[in-house]
């Protein structure tokens, strides 16, 4: 992307300076609140990104994102039950027991299409959600309380709010960068293809099952970052946060905000947050608007709020 | 038959009670033009689908360089210098000419586990890519979305995407589908150009088409081979006639 050329590029540079500047502008006006609110849409904002990947790029909608989100949280809060607190630990915890379960699971999931596929991979992380549900030693739906945050060297420390937000932002950034050079990558290229053509990719001497295996496991492992994150954040988690009505949010946000392009989903999901609280606190009836929001962007906003972005371009060029 | 590149042998498939492909015997000779003529529903779509890998016969054999690849898969056999195209265009349409003829360089060379250097500054690929659209005459679209060029084109596009897997066999389905003349020709003279170079098994409708390039012809009516000749003895042959060309005097 042009990042100073175009209206859209202007936008999101400022976007990006902004978000890390943030923490500093809050501060100024004395709103902590807000940093809270930007600190869990960037969290999101991870776990849209990922899912980005394997539904706008990879054509796999998955219904069952969230399940990485509480994989990655329960990570940091059952070793944390146990007085374990190594970040590193956590991360690379949350890391192979996702890549684990996305592995399994999605070698079965793969095998099916489109609506099936929609199914089973809301089936997978219901099985995860009851599981967790059922855990009475860590609090079945209760919940578990994380008393201390993720341990890592001092200059790297997640303690306090302003350090947690810079963690967030960094893995938020690294993600966007991956995904970035994954897409235009030999792989990504296989993953983009298939998305539009699967039999063609096959006739071309590509085994697109094992490419798009692969995807769905690199998705998983960034998501379960976002549940790291996320676990650190609230301090306390439960089973709730991967039902798949979150699943469902995700991939609201991800349409929202543009499927296939790599800060669409970041647009979305801050969008998302934003929007959610402002319109909870002028309405209790909030949810009603918010869907006919939803409705209107989905069928005329085509391309999601990236696409809004982009017709200012097209704006310009042509007067 | 010592030269030939492509052996069928007792080929044979059914779906349920219909019988699509019967003992089929069929060879191709290296560096030749081989089309396959028939009326509809004669089963060339499956026999093409059949040699591609993408069905399974229920019995035969087919081997191609004196290998056996009966049960490669159709990945498998692209990698091992067996290409095809489509009937229907099955270019990808949001992509640009060049991407969709890079990624049939990308699948038959090597693995695409590559995470992290852009495809576009890979000199390598590209060069192969832009001489594969070069001989169909598209080099000058190359940046043109797949969607956004003429029908004919995607067909060009098609066979662009076939030579980039630097095949020694095509398959090429109805290259000529629902071509006007004058694309029909250019076409004509795109693949009379790989002659020698390649060799080609095509299915085509198109009889001036057909005449005008192919070395010789097989001719298959119910699944059945009835005559495999030159495209001189195959106009004079009574039997094709009668049970082909024939049918559309009837």
């Amino acid at each position: 992307m042009q990042l100073l050329s175009t209206r859209r590029g202007l936008f999101y540079t400022a976007l990006l300076v902004f978000l890390a500047i943030a923490p500093w502008v809050f501060q100024w006006i004395d709103q902590p609140f807000y940093l809270d609110l930007l600190s869990r849409a960037l969290i999101l904002g991870i776990a849209a990104v990922s899912l980005n990947l394997i539904l706008g790029y990879g054509g796999m909608v998955s219904l069952g994102h969230a399940a990485y989100i509480g994989i990655g949280a329960y990570c940091v809060g059952i070793p944390a039950y146990y007085d374990f607190y190594s970040g590193w630990l956590h991360i690379g915890l949350a890391l192979s027991v996702s890549a684990v379960f996305a592995l399994i699971t999605g070698a079965i999931c793969l095998r099916t299409k489109g609506v099936y596929f929609i199914m089973i991979t809301m089936a997978f992380s219901q099985m995860v959600y009851y599981t967790f549900l059922s855990l009475e030693e860590y609090g079945a739906d209760d919940g578990l309380v994380i008393y201390l945050r993720s341990e890592f060297p001092t200059w790297l420390s997640m303690d306090g709010a302003f350090s947690l937000y810079y963690w967030i932002l960094g893995v938020l950034l690294l993600s966007l960068y991956f995904v970035h050079r994954l897409i235009h990558a030999r792989f990504g290229r296989v993953i983009v293809g298939a998305k539009f053509n699967e039999l063609r990719l096959q006739s071309l001497g590509v085994n697109t099952y094992r490419y798009r295996l692969t995807c769905y496991v690199i998705s998983a492992m960034i998501c379960s970052l976002a549940g790291v994150l996320l676990g650190n954040f609230t301090s306390f988690i439960s089973p709730e946060m991967m039902g798949w009505t979150r699943s469902g949010e995700l991939i609201f946000m991800v349409i929202m905000g543009g499927v296939s392009t790599v800060l669409g989903p970041l647009l979305g999901t801050i969008s998302f947050v934003l929007l959610e609280e402002w319109l909870a606190a002028i309405t209790v009836y909030w949810h009603l608007i918010f869907g006919v929001l939803l409705v209107v962007l989905v069928l005329y906003g085509k391309g999601g709020l990236d696409g809004l972005l982009g017709l200012m371009d097209r704006g310009k060029k042509s007067s | 038959m010592s030269d030939a590149i492509l052996d069928i042998e007792g080929l044979h498939k059914n779906f349920g009670g219909v019988v699509a492909t019967e003992n089929v015997n069929l060879s191709v000779e290296r560096g030749e033009i081989h089309a396959i003529i028939g009326p509809n529903g004669a089963g060339k779509t499956t026999l093409i689908a059949q040699l591609s890998g993408q069905l399974r016969p229920n019995s035969g054999s087919i081997r191609f360089e004196g290998r056996d690849i009966t049960t490669l898969s159709m990945a498998s056999r692209a990698r091992a210098g067996l290409a095809r195209s489509f009937q229907i265009t099955s270019v990808i349409l949001p992509m640009t000419l060049l991407e969709n003829v890079m990624l049939a360089v990308q699948g038959t060379s090597g693995h695409s586990f590559g995470f992290w250097s852009p495809v576009r500054e890979d000199g390598k690929m590209t060069d192969a890519a832009m001489e594969s659209l070069t001989r169909v005459g598209l080099d000058n679209r190359a940046d043109q979305l797949a969607g956004s060029v003429s029908h004919g084109e995607q067909r060009q596009l098609e066979v662009a995407i076939t030579l980039a897997m630097n095949p020694r066999l095509l398959l090429l389905d109805e290259p000529m589908a629902g071509m006007g003349k004058e694309e029909t020709g250019h076409m004509v003279e795109i693949l009379k150009a790989l002659k020698g170079d390649k060799s080609i098994l095509l299915v085509e409708h198109d009889m001036d088409a057909v005449f005008n390039m192919a070395d010789r012809l097989s001719v298959l009516v119910n699944g059945h081979i009835i005559a495999t000749d030159t495209v001189e003895n195959i106009r004079n042959n009574a039997e094709v006639q009668r049970a082909y060309l024939g049918d559309e005097h009837a």
